[in-house]
């Protein structure tokens, strides 16, 4: 028995139906109590007043727009290792859902900075590293969208997410070197004693692990549905060759 | 491997006029900003650097469909693929060709247009410079995307939004390293980076390449 097990499309499908509505629940209950917390029981800041509290929103986002790149990196890698279809169809199914996150990490970036930073948008490292993260987003979607054999499409785009990682690496430090930046430091770091404050800490970490939960109830379920999509297409396939 | 690079420059000096197409739009490009922005010439110098690195990109970008999409249609990339010479060496001499009829001639054209853009005069040796050394980037890493979409019929928006984001690093590098020229400031440190993009382009990308190649000859 090793963990590879789990990788069986009908083992996957096994094992992620009693887990899925654990993932949703737990996710909906961090976010609801972060986010109340977050909205409602926290003080403002002495200096952003109440805007501080788009954090709850932002950072999440933020954090794990990184991470699904990172995720859909390792299901590539696993793919082209271990050709687990699943493994290629995760890949896929983290795609769109780490796209919608950068999206939303922008946005609520943008909300904030026009009251703060007085502007919408400002070429700042950070700002344009994720502008560049998106568009590393598309590309691999529409790859995946142009390929119709699906097996060639999974080893393409794996390529892609490869190659891309490394230059969406080389891009944020050559980003860094292109301009001085407007943004904070990391609000959370593990080498550092202290990051925000406690009162704006525990709301936050709850909101990161509802994000986290969130997306990993996400990925599975569209892995899901691509999974079912695979079995509908073999089975139309052997149909029309009976 | 020289005789498939000689191939592939003779078939692009004389077949369809691909050569001096893309330094045509280089032209055009940079035509077109002053009449876009206006004419003033200090606001046009300060923005000399990137709008020549920004055509010189696109220039590349317009001739890359082309470096495998006719060897795979007749089949002579399936020749090449069962050739004793490694496909590794195949792609790496596909973006040395590529390189040499566009990104060759955008280097050497682009001081002509820097006259037009009223670049500061400092600057002329490091625009040559940064596009000497940035340029093979730009076709090895076009040369990797344009082996992603060559089995697809219409891949050459695709190929766009695949390669542009690469793009990123060599264009920043590159500009920057024109604008501290121009600016009168040390710009070895962008020229040193610049290079060494370049450098781990070449030593990467032919393997990724003669791998989307074999996917796509499967």
């Amino acid at each position: 028995m090793s963990i590879w097990e789990y990788a069986n499309p009908k083992k996957f499908m096994g094992w992620t139906t009693p887990v899925l509505p654990y993932a949703f629940g737990l996710a909906a209950l961090c976010l609801i109590v972060g986010l109340v917390w977050g909205f409602f029981f926290t003080p403002d800041d002495y200096r952003q007043g109440s805007t501080v509290k788009i954090i709850y929103l932002h950072v999440p986002a933020a954090l794990m727009a990184i991470n699904a790149w990172i995720m859909m990196l390792v299901a590539s890698l696993i793919w082209v290792v271990r050709r687990h279809h699943v493994s290629a169809l995760a890949a896929r199914a983290a795609a769109p859902v780490g796209l919608t996150i950068t999206l939303i990490a922008l946005f609520t970036g943008a909300i904030w900075g026009q009251p703060m930073w007085g502007t919408y948008w400002a070429w700042d490292p950070r700002l344009t590293s994720f502008l560049i993260l998106f568009l590393f987003y598309l590309g691999y979607i529409a790859l995946w969208e142009a390929i119709e054999d699906p097996d060639t499409a999974a080893d393409l785009t794996s390529v892609l997410c490869m190659v891309g990682s490394i230059f969406a690496i080389l891009s944020r430090y050559a980003v860094n070197f292109w301009n001085q930046g407007l943004h904070q430091g990391a609000s959370l770091s593990l080498d550092k004693e202290e990051n925000v404050s406690d009162v704006f800490w525990q709301p936050l970490v709850i909101c990161i692990a509802g994000f986290v939960l969130l997306f990993v109830g996400l990925v599975l379920l569209r892995t899901r549905t691509e999974i079912r999509a695979r079995r509908i297409r073999a089975l139309e396939a052997r149909a029309r060759r009976a | 491997m020289i005789a498939l690079l000689l191939r592939d420059l003779r078939l692009a000096v004389r077949a369809g006029g691909g050569f001096g197409l893309g330094l045509a739009f280089f032209l055009i490009v940079v035509v077109l900003v002053p009449l876009g922005v206006g004419p003033q010439t200090e606001l046009l110098s300060r923005i000399a650097p990137g709008i020549l690195w920004v055509a010189s990109l696109l220039a590349a970008l317009l001739s890359l469909d082309r470096i495998f999409a006719l060897d795979f249609e007749d089949g002579s990339l399936g020749l090449l693929a069962t050739s004793p010479l490694p496909l590794e060496g195949a792609a790496l001499a596909k973006a040395l060709a590529h390189w040499i009829t566009t990104g060759l001639p955008l280097t050497l054209a682009a001081p002509a247009l820097g006259f037009l853009l009223s670049l500061a005069p400092e600057a002329y040796k490091y625009l040559l410079l940064s596009l000497l050394l940035g340029t093979p980037a730009l076709s090895m890493i076009g040369t990797f995307g344009a082996a992603l979409t060559v089995g697809l019929r219409r891949g050459g928006l695709l190929l766009s939004l695949l390669v542009l984001p690469l793009y990123v690093p060599t264009l920043i590098f590159g500009a920057e390293a024109v604008r501290r020229g121009a600016d009168g400031l040390d710009p070895t440190g962008a020229l040193i980076l610049l290079g060494m993009i370049t450098a781990g382009c070449f030593a990467v990308l032919p393997f990724a390449t003669a791998a989307t190649l074999r996917i796509n000859l499967r």
